[in-house]
Parts: structure tokens; C-alpha cells; sequence
């Protein structure tokens, strides 16, 4: 959904920033220069339409004579061709470096989004990182490309209008002109105004927004509280709010573009008087008396889009803070120079270098906190050998989560070490630990594309048959070949078109094709039908098979076939062993294992109890 | 889209202009004023140029003639050029007035008309019927509210008045133009219909490319929100640099998309122009040759100059507006979806009786609108005061049960009374009044939590609010927050916990101090513990209020009045907890296993 946050805009121009962006465009250079050289001549070109005229008007017309006729009409022709294809030009240049920068900040925003850690993720919105990678670069790129269309364009045209009038007849120039500063003080005027107003419009109908959203999300209790007419009453208030400070804003622009029309015509009244007089005193010509009109007229035309423009990068800047801000966040975890030099990036792992993985796993004296002060993990310590199973049990908020977390480097002790193979993992590459990590989801994340393309996600060489054993290794083969197209058969955004079992098996045959050492088994807690229960409790066992891993376990059978159970309170192990020896010894995981026997025993017979 | 439906949506916005079509039509007219007034600055341009300044006699309505005459003549004015210099700023100025008028008119009525479109929308999705809010998709219904209304008001505010001016700037221009030079106006007017026609299939075609830009953005966005969503998983398998590949594929295919869009639109615009200006220049030199023969005046040539300039901007605006039109009827027509929603409300005045709490049920049938069959033959008797406690499995129908008798779901046949009152007569508002109901996902608004308790009751005082607060357990957990009762709830202020947010409700419900009240497997959500410290401050609160609780705690159920155990839509048993728990069956089975705690279990 939308994020309804208000945006709020800098309103003063952030030359740093804009320095920043430099280097997006730079790539671009040669069509920014290529704009700018075609965008001055179609602003020239729009300058020397007139002058066409005065001397059709001077040589032909006041002369009475049709010599040369055909030649002007010809080089009138060409003068069109060349605007027209400048038109064609300046899109097109436009056009590339819209499409060049937005892509290009696309993609950088995309590789830092992929080395940015997880302790980003936990406090950023998915939507707020959507609305950055796409709404924000969009409007960013735009502006760059066609918002200096219009400012070369209008400037050109300007600039250049006033240097004819002014080098044809200074003195007629100046007083056709004369109008300009108060031109200027207006609109600066006027512009504040309208961009307040607008600001104020956008904060109201961000309001507007999350009204309806209440409204919609909040009916059902609505209805049950009898409150229709309080909440549109109130809702009312703030419709005939946005009314007000809508008027008020077109007002300011019914005023301001009336006002520059008339100051226009000003300038054109004034050409009109002291050239009219010019030409009776024969001082000028008629031609130029008809040039100056048409200058007046012409020369106002970009002013009526100032504000627009203005307004346009005003919130490119705000777009531009926002992205630069995701781009230039850091990752909290980095490999050393050392280790990237030995092991690769990301983006460019070195496997070659990679030692085997045993498996051996050692949290020694591990410290950890989310935030300052509220120590998750204090002096923790944990001894795991090679092809253990750990089932992590205890209640929400206890620890078990950060325990795994930690294990796959997605977040790093705030102090003491995790040593895997005897050597602790910041030592090594984080491609290096999560190439031989499998992880599976408590909700399982498909991507859209096919069934095989999902299995293959966990070895990208994998050939078919490879991937048709992963299957049937975990009890998939059997539903996937009763899906329309079997292993070809698309899955639906997310995964949607599958039943939560069946995302479930998909995801045990990824992780199971990767053939990680060491595996990592977030369990869901929602349920499915006993029988899918079955098939995936099978499934688990056979992933687990030879491997060390770790599983947040929320189903009984999981937990009672671990090697060893360690029950997890306050960041703590309280009970360690396997499932016979703590059901003897009467303690906490006693109560938990009975609590969830009946718990377990209910739902088959009363479906889900929290619905 | 049909035509049939889009004229059924413009009737639908001309619906929805009443009270300001005359507003509208104002604008309209301001505008079209104005059109003539910019019109007329280059006929004293002209006038200027050929007659005062040339001497060429003027050919000019009587009563113009008149006006030039009594200041004083030709001669006078070209003493005084300035008086026609004022009379191009004075016409500029009325232009202006007219101009401003035009804004500010169609600005209040687009405005109100959108602020009276968004008042019904909010007003209708507050009154559909119950079942609309389980079907509904809330990202899609604000996006018809807000961005589809503003499509709407954008149509309104600019291009419908846009369309207004460009009619009458080519009806005015024309003629003018005839007026002055028939043969020059058919010569002005040659390229016009090639351009025009040419614009409006140009946008049907371009209206392709369009699509395939916002698919291969669609495809963008869904790569980069599930790569997103499924960081934990790119991370897990280290496929980044595979992940970075994918984006950049759909990366690149948008920007190619977008590439050729613009090509086409270089294309487009490139060909208007140049057939726009080839179209001056042609008036241009026609001009001169014509003028040059003696067939027309130097003015004629400035004025035909400048209409012409006048004429192309709305011919080529034409296209642009016919694809926009498009997109306001279809706006209009998802507009439309949402207020041919039926609403929830009596057929028949209902009636307002006093309501004690004595409910009976005999033969209760009920069925969803897509046939699926939720009660059968529900049959009970509540005497006021009773509490009734409801068990059952996922879908057995135990929350529509409850639906029912807070009338926000009608029974299909047999009868509901509360003290001897047929329900269905009962006014819907009146008893959802009488019946407080806490559900299971409650909802708090983004208030604080006093506003969102005081809304259960007007002017209900403070000591009511924080005693019901104790009796749902909450008031300690309220007090503790910085700001108390004070704390704003939700997106902007603190987030509640289910089990709080739970207790918040069962508070509101409270404090609306019901005759009947209406758990709806509330209490699920708090521990044990505070569950029937509820329950017992509730007992000792009110004697007379009769209690429904839906739960599937044996403790909580076992201290009803009455136990209702219900199965695919039936009730299967019905009794004491004694009677209940000492014959097989569904409660006792869940008896059994929530009393074998401390038994063997090490299986």
C-alpha cells in the first residue's frame, strides 16, 4: 500500500545535493551538451520566426515587390524542418538521459539494498523503499531531463529576444521592456505563494488518505459502535479544509497568470506607442514595429510556466534527498579488506579460495543488543559439533531468534566471537558462511516464476533431474506433478497461487538442492491439515540428515527428534538435552512440551484457535 | 469500454456537478469572454498598424466607427498612439478579470464537486453492508477515493474548461477570419484538420506503448518488492550477485520501453510541429503574396499571423484531452462501482423498543450471499441476564451467530426475539445501541485512547472511563504510558499490543453500558490470568446484563449460565458444564484435554 507519510520539502536549494546528482548525470554528459546546443537553437529558432516576418513585411510588403518571394518562402521551410527536427533531437536527448539516470540510479540503489544489513531492514518499511526506488527516482530523472528542457528553452528564448530588441533598437527595447522587473518582483511574489498553498494541500490530502484508510480498515467496528455519522461529520471537516486550501492555491495562480498577461501586454502597448510613433518618423521600419509586437507577446510565455518548474524541482530535490539517503546508507556489516581480498564480494565471490565447511559451531561469550542498553544475548555460550540438530525452544521475545540471526551473520555480536571451524566467521567472507548456510522460513518466501525456477534458486546449476530429486527427497515431487504444468507451472506473485504446505515442501527442496553444512529451520507456527503435517515432518527429517543445524521449533515431533533441545529464557539456556532427559527432569520444558501436547490436541479438534 | 458505460459515467459526474453546474457554466462563459477579449488586442493591433499608423481607411463595425470618431477621429489617434496602446492593455486587463474569474470559478466548483464526491464515497463505505468490509481490498477502494477522484477534478478544473476555450477560440478565430478574408481563412484552415486527426490517432496508438510501459514498471516493482520481502532468503543462499542480474534485466527492459515511448513521442511531436509551423508559414508567405498584389492589408497579415498561432495550441490540445477523457470515464466508472454498493440500512422504519436482554432464537437459517449455507436450524432461549458461553471449531458458525443478532447479517428464515420483539422490526442503528460487541480483531482509531473510549458513549464523564478500564485490566497498563489516557494510538503514536488493544475495546464496549454485551472470542488474546479477573469484575459489575462469550477456555465456559457447543453451522450440544461435561462429545473431549496437564504425558 501507499505510504500516507507527508512529505515535507527543504525549501532551500541544497547545492550540495545537487553536486551529488552531478555525478548521475556525468555519465550523460555528452547528451546534456547535446540538449543544451539543441535546445539553445530551438530557442534561437523561435527567436528568428519574428525577425522572418519583419522581413517579409519590410522587403516584400512596404516594397511591393514579389523578387525573392520563393527563396523566402524556401529558407522558411528549412528554417521549420530544422526546428521540427530539433524538436525529434531534444526529445530524444531528453529522453536518454531520463531513462540513463533513472536506470543507473535504479541499479546502484538496488546493490547497496542488497549489502545493507538486516538491522536496516528491521526498522525501514518495505513500502518506504519502494516509494524511494521507484516514485522518487522517476520524479528525480524526470525533472533532471525535462526540467532543464524548459529552463535552456524559456532561458534561450528570453535572453535571446531581449538582445534582437535590444541590439535592432535599443531605446524601443528598453521601454518594451521596462515591465520586466515588475514582472519579476511579481512572480516571486506569487511563486511563494502558490508553493505554500500547494504544500498545504498535499499535507491535507495526505490526511485525506489515511482517513480512508481508517475508514475502510476501522468500518466493522464502525458499524458496531454506531459512529457513521461522528466520523463523516468529522471527515467533513477535513474535506471542506482541503476545499479552502485548494481554492486558496488556484486562487494565487487565477491572479498570477491574469497579472502576467497584462504586464505583457504593457510591454506590448508600450512597443506599440513609441513604435508607432517611430515609424511615422520614419525612425524604424513597419517591419520592426510588428517584430517588437510579436517579441512582447512572446517573450512572456515561458514566465507562465516558472512556477511550475519551480515547484518541480523543489520536490525532484526532496525525491533526491530521500534516495541519496538510501544509497549512501552504509551496511553495519562489512568483511575486511583482507577478507575481501582473499574471499570475494558479493557480488564477486572467490569460491576457489573458500576452505570446506565442517560444521563445527562455537558462540563464545557472545554480547548482543538491538538497541543500546537492551542486552539480548549477555555472555552467551554454546558449543555445537558437526551434525548436531539444536531445537531452540522458549517463548516470543526470548532469545531464540537472535541466537539464529547471529549464527547467520545477518547481525554480528556486539562483542565476543562465533567461531565456526575453530575460526571466528568475521575472518571469513559473509558469501563464504551464507553459500554453505540453508534457511528456511517460518513463512516461506516464493519468488514469481516457476516451480523449477523457485527449486533451482537454491543451486542456480542445477540440472533438472537434480532438481526433480530435490523434490522427491521432500514428498514436492507428488503435488507438483498434479499442478497444471507441473514443474512449469507458475507460482504466483509470492507464491500465491500455493497452499502454505505446499510453499513450505518448495522450500525444503531449495534448501535441500543447495546442500548447505549447516541449516537453519525457522518453523512455522501456523497450521496445516495433519496429513501435509506428516509430509513435511518427513521432509525435515530428511534435510536434517548429516547436517548441523538449528531450528526455532514450534511442532512437538520436531522438537523430540533433536539431538539436543536447549529451552532459551531471557537470553539464556536453562535447560539443555535431549527430549527423554528433560522430560525427566520435571523443569520448564516439561510444562512447555504439556502445554503444547494440549494446545496441539485442541487445535486438531477446534481448527485454529486464534483466528 | 463501451460507450454505453462511458455515457452512464458522465452522467454519474453530471450527477455530481448539481448545485455547481452553474458555477461551472459561469467559468465556461469567463472563459469564452475572455477567448474574445484576447481576440480582439490583435484587431486593434491591426487597426494601429493599417490605419492609424498607415492611413489606410478603416473598415470597421458602425459603432467602433462611432466610438474613434468622437475622440476625435483617425487624426486624433495618431497624435495619440498611446490611447490605442491603452485600449490592448485595457482589453488584456478585461481578459485578465475574465481569466481570473474563470480560474477561480471552475477552482470552487471542481473543489466542491470533488469534496462532495469524496464525502459520499466516505459516506457509502461507512454504510455498505457488513459483508462488503470482508471482501474488500482496502489498497484498492483508497486508491479509487483519493487518486481516481483526483483524475476526476484534474478533468473538471482544466481540461473540461480547456476544451470550453479551445471551441470557442476556434469558433471565434474562424469568424473573425472569414470576416476579414475568406480566401485567407481556407488557406489558414488547410493543415488544421491533417493535424487534428492526426493527434487523435497519434494518442489511440501511442496508447499501446503506454501500456506496455506501466506492464514492464509493474514488472519492475514486483521484482524489486519480493527480492525485498525475500531478503532473508537472497541473503541465505548468497544471491545477490543472481538477484542483481534479475533487476537489472527488468531495469533495462523498462528503460527500453520507456526509450521507445519517448521515440515515438519525439516522432509525434516533432511531426506536429513541424506541420504547425509549416501551416504559419504558409499563412506567412500566402500573406505576403496577397498583400504584396493589393488583395489585402498589412494588418490583415499581422492579425492572421497571430490567430493562426492562437488556432494550432487547442487543435493539438484535442488529442491530449480525448485520451484524458478516456481515463476520466474509466476513474468514473470504479467511482461508480463503489456507490452501487446496496446499502445496509432498514427497508422499514424500525422500531425503538426498550431493550431488557431476553433473546430467543427458533429455526435460525442462514446462508452467505454465495450460497454457502453458515447456520442451520439454530434454536435457544437467553433469559435476561444469563451469560452463554459458545464453543466450536474454526467455521462452525459461532461469530455469525453473533453477527446475526447485532443485525449485521440478516437471517434468511425463522426468528430472532428479543423480549418478544421480532429482531428484523427492531431499527438496525437502535440495536446495535443496545448490544455492546468487542470483535475479535478490534479496531482503535488513530486517536488517543480517552477519545477512543468516549466514543462508546456521549459525554460519558472520566471516573466511568478509568473504573471500566479497571474492570478489563487495562487502566495500570493506560496510567503507565507517559502521557496516560492521552496517548495518541496508532500509526503516529504508540503501538498496543493485540492484548492491550483487546482490553482498550472491551473497555469501550463497557463503558457503552448495553443491556446485552457480546465477546467475540476476546478474551483469547489476554492471559489466563487477567481473562477471568475480567470476568469476575464483570459479574460483580452488573447482575442483569445478559453475556455472550465466545471462547474455548473450559474455565471461562464453565461458569456460564448456558454452554452452546456448535459444529458446521449447528448446535450439537447445549447445556451446563456438568450435564456437558458427563456425556461424550466435542466439549467434553476439550475438557479432557485441558485437564491432563500434570498426567503422563512423556509419550
Amino acid at each position: 500500500m501507499t505510504t500516507y507519510q507527508e512529505q515535507e520539502y527543504n525549501k532551500k536549494i541544497d547545492l550540495s545535493l545537487w553536486r551529488k546528482l552531478f555525478k548521475y548525470v556525468m555519465p550523460y554528459k555528452k547528451y546534456m551538451i547535446r540538449l543544451t546546443l539543441v535546445m539553445m537553437a530551438v530557442g534561437g529558432i523561435d527567436v528568428i520566426f519574428p525577425l522572418m516576418t519583419r522581413y517579409a513585411i519590410d522587403n516584400f510588403v512596404i516594397e511591393g515587390k514579389f523578387e525573392g518571394l520563393w527563396i523566402f518562402a524556401a529558407v522558411y521551410g528549412l528554417l521549420v524542418l530544422i526546428q521540427a527536427t530539433n524538436v525529434k533531437l531534444l526529445a530524444l536527448n531528453a529522453g536518454s538521459i531520463e531513462t540513463g539516470v533513472i536506470y543507473d540510479i535504479r541499479r546502484k540503489g538496488f546493490d547497496n539494498l542488497q549489502q545493507l544489513s538486516f538491522s536496516y531492514y528491521d526498522k525501514t518499511p518495505v513500502g518506504w523503499m519502494m516509494a524511494r526506488m521507484t516514485s522518487d527516482v522517476q520524479r528525480l530523472g524526470d525533472t533532471i531531463a525535462w526540467g532543464m528542457v524548459d529552463m535552456v528553452w524559456g532561458f534561450t528564448m528570453m535572453v535571446g529576444i531581449a538582445i534582437v530588441m535590444l541590439f535592432i533598437n535599443f531605446r524601443l527595447a528598453l521601454i518594451s521592456l521596462s515591465v520586466v522587473p515588475l514582472l519579476a518582483i511579481a512572480s516571486v511574489y506569487f511563486q511563494q505563494k502558490i508553493l505554500k498553498a500547494h504544500r498545504r494541500v498535499r499535507k491535507i490530502n495526505s490526511r485525506i488518505t489515511g482517513a480512508f484508510n481508517e475508514g475502510i480498515m476501522g468500518a466493522k467496528t464502525t458499524k458496531t459502535l454506531v459512529r457513521e455519522e461522528e466520523n463523516l461529520k468529522e471527515f467533513k471537516g477535513l474535506t471542506l479544509e482541503m476545499f479552502d486550501s485548494s481554492v486558496r492555491a488556484a486562487m494565487y495562480s487565477a491572479v498570477y497568470l491574469p497579472l502576467v498577461v497584462t504586464l505583457g501586454s504593457i510591454g506590448t502597448g508600450l512597443a506599440m506607442w513609441y513604435g508607432g510613433k517611430a515609424v511615422m518618423l520614419e525612425t524604424i521600419s513597419y517591419g520592426t514595429l510588428v517584430l517588437f509586437i510579436s517579441y512582447t507577446i512572446q517573450f512572456f510565455e515561458p514566465v507562465r510556466d516558472l512556477a511550475r518548474i519551480f515547484s518541480e524541482f523543489q520536490s525532484a530535490q526532496a525525491s533526491a534527498e530521500r534516495i541519496m539517503s538510501l544509497i549512501d546508507t552504509k551496511p553495519e556489516i562489512t568483511d575486511t579488506p583482507e577478507v575481501l581480498e582473499s574471499f570475494g564480494d558479493v557480488f564477486d565471490p572467490k569460491p576457489e579460495n573458500w576452505p570446506e565447511i565442517k560444521g563445527d559451531i562455537t558462540f563464545r561469550d557472545v554480547n548482543f543488543s538491538y538497541k543500546d542498553g537492551e542486552e539480548v544475548l549477555e555472555n552467551f555460550n554454546l558449543e555445537v559439533k558437526a551434525g548436531q540438530s539444536i531445537a531452540l525452544v522458549g517463548e516470543t521475545g526470548s532469545g531464540k531468534s537472535t541466537i539464529v540471526n547471529l549464527l547467520c551473520r545477518f547481525y554480528e555480536p556486539v562483542s565476543g566471537e562465533i567461531l565456526i571451524d575453530g575460526v571466528n566467521y568475521k575472518e571469513r567472507s559473509q558469501a563464504w558462511l551464507q553459500s554453505n548456510l540453508g534457511y528456511v522460513l517460518q513463512t516461506p518466501h516464493l519468488f514469481s516464476g516457476t516451480v523449477k525456477d523457485n527449486i533451482r534458486y537454491g543451486k542456480l546449476d542445477a540440472a533438472d533431474e537434480d532438481i526433480i530429486n530435490a523434490a522427491k527427497m521432500v514428498n514436492a515431487h507428488e503435488f507438483i506433478m498434479k499442478l497444471e504444468k507441473g514443474y512449469e507451472t507458475e507460482v504466483g506473485e509470492g507464491g500465491s497461487r500455493l497452499s502454505t504446505g505446499e510453499k513450505q515442501l518448495i522450500s525444503f527442496a531449495r534448501a535441500i538442492l543447495a546442500d548447505p553444512r549447516i541449516f537453519v529451520l525457522d518453523e512455522a507456527t501456523s497450521s496445516v491439515d495433519t496429513e501435509t503435517e506428516k509430509i513435511i515432518q518427513d521432509a525435515i527429517q530428511k534435510v536434517l540428515k548429516g547436517r548441523t543445524s538449528f531450528i526455532i521449533a514450534h511442532r512437538l515431533s520436531t522438537i523430540r527428534s533433536a539431538d539436543r533441545i536447549l529451552v532459551i529464557s531471557d537470553g539464556k539456556i536453562i535447560e539443555d538435552g535431549n527430549h527423554s532427559k528433560l522430560m525427566r527432569e520435571k523443569g520448564h520444558y516439561y510444562r512447555l512440551y504439556t502445554n503444547q501436547f494440549m494446545e496441539e490436541q485442541e487445535k486438531e479438534i477446534l481448527g485454529r484457535v486464534n483466528e | 469500454m463501451k460507450v454505453g458505460d462511458s455515457v452512464k459515467n458522465f452522467k454519474l459526474l453530471w450527477d455530481f456537478m448539481k448545485g455547481n453546474r452553474l458555477l461551472y457554466l459561469a467559468s465556461i462563459i469567463s472563459i469564452g469572454l475572455a477567448t474574445i477579449f484576447s481576440f480582439l488586442s490583435p484587431l486593434v493591433i491591426r487597426y494601429t498598424i493599417d490605419s492609424v499608423i498607415g492611413g489606410t481607411p478603416m473598415n470597421a463595425p458602425i459603432w467602433v466607427m462611432n466610438i474613434i470618431e468622437s475622440i476625435g477621429g483617425q487624426d486624433t489617434l495618431r497624435q495619440n498612439i498611446w490611447m490605442c496602446s491603452i485600449a490592448v492593455v485595457l482589453l488584456s486587463l478585461i481578459n485578465g478579470i475574465f481569466t481570473y474569474y474563470k480560474g477561480k470559478w471552475s477552482a470552487v466548483a471542481s473543489e466542491s464537486i470533488a469534496q462532495n464526491m469524496k464525502d459520499t464515497l466516505y459516506d457509502k463505505l461507512q454504510n455498505v453492508r457488513y459483508d462488503y468490509y470482508v471482501k474488500a481490498e482496502t489498497g484498492d477502494l483508497i486508491q479509487r477515493c483519493t487518486s481516481d477522484v483526483d483524475t476526476v477534478r484534474r478533468f473538471l478544473a482544466i481540461q473540461l474548461v480547456e476544451v470550453g476555450r479551445a471551441l470557442f477560440m476556434l469558433g471565434m478565430a474562424i469568424s473573425i477570419m472569414f470576416s476579414l478574408d475568406v480566401r485567407m481563412t481556407l488557406v489558414s484552415m488547410s493543415i488544421i484538420p491533417g493535424i487534428f486527426l492526426f493527434s487523435t490517432l497519434y494518442y489511440m496508438k501511442v496508447k499501446a506503448s503506454f501500456l506496455e510501459c506501466d506492464e514492464s514498471e509493474g514488472q519492475l516493482t514486483t521484482v524489486l518488492q519480493e527480492n525485498l520481502t525475500g531478503m532473508r532468503v537472497v541473503r541465505a543462499f548468497a544471491r545477490q550477485p543472481y538477484e542483481r542480474d534479475k533487476f537489472d534485466e527488468v531495469n533495462r527492459d523498462f528503460r527500453g520501453k520507456v526509450s521507445n515511448l519517448i521515440s515515438l513521442l519525439a516522432w509525434y511531436w516533432s511531426f506536429s510541429d513541424f506541420l504547425s509551423m509549416l501551416q504559419m508559414g504558409i499563412v506567412l508567405v500566402s500573406g505576403v503574396y496577397w498583400t504584396v498584389s493589393g488583395h489585402m492589408t498589412l494588418g490583415t497579415l499581422v492579425v492572421f499571423t497571430t490567430y493562426e498561432g492562437m488556432l494550432l495550441w487547442p487543435v493539438r490540445l484535442m488529442g491530449r484531452i480525448l485520451t484524458d477523457m478516456g481515463k476520466t470515464s474509466v476513474a468514473l466508472g470504479r467511482i461508480k462501482e463503489i456507490l452501487d454498493e446496496p446499502l445496509d440500512k432498514d427497508e422499514k422504519e424500525g422500531l425503538k423498543p426498550e431493550i431488557q436482554g431476553n433473546i430467543e432464537f427458533q429455526h435460525v437459517n442462514f446462508k452467505y450471499e454465495n450460497g454457502k449455507e453458515v447456520l442451520k436450524d439454530i434454536t435457544f432461549k437467553v433469559k435476561k441476564g444469563q451469560t452463554v458461553a459458545i464453543l466450536g471449531p474454526t467455521g462452525s458458525g459461532k461469530s455469525t451467530l453473533m453477527h446475526l443478532l447485532h443485525r449485521l447479517y440478516d437471517y434468511d428464515s425463522g426468528s430472532i426475539k428479543i423480549d418478544g420483539i421480532e429482531l428484523r422490526d427492531i431499527d438496525k442503528k437502535w440495536i446495535r445501541e443496545k448490544i455492546g460487541i468487542v470483535l475479535q480483531e478490534p479496531f482503535l482509531y488513530s486517536k488517543t485512547i480517552k477519545e477512543n473510549l468516549k466514543m462508546a458513549k456521549k459525554g460519558v464523564d472520566e471516573d466511568r472511563i478509568y473504573q471500566s478500564a479497571r474492570i478489563a485490566h487495562v487502566h495500570d497498563v493506560i496510567t503507565s504510558f507517559e502521557k496516560g489516557y492521552d496517548t495518541l494510538v496508532g500509526e503516529r503514536g504508540v503501538t498496543l499490543s493485540g492484548g492491550q488493544k483487546q482490553r482498550v475495546a472491551i473497555t469501550r464496549a463497557l463503558i457503552k453500558d448495553c443491556p446485552i454485551l457480546i465477546f467475540d472470542d476476546s478474551l483469547s488474546a489476554v492471559d489466563t490470568e487477567t481473562d477471568a479477573a475480567i470476568r469476575k469484575a464483570l459479574k460483580e459489575r452488573k447482575k442483569d446484563v445478559t453475556t455472550f462469550i465466545i471462547s474455548h477456555r473450559i474455565n471461562t465456559l464453565s461458569e456460564a449460565d448456558m454452554i452452546l457447543v456448535m459444529e458446521e453451522g449447528r448446535i450439537i450440544e447445549i447445556g451446563k458444564h456438568e450435564t456437558l461435561v458427563n456425556k461424550p462429545g466435542l466439549y467434553r473431549r476439550i475438557w479432557e484435554i485441558q485437564n491432563t496437564k500434570e498426567d503422563d504425558l512423556t509419550a
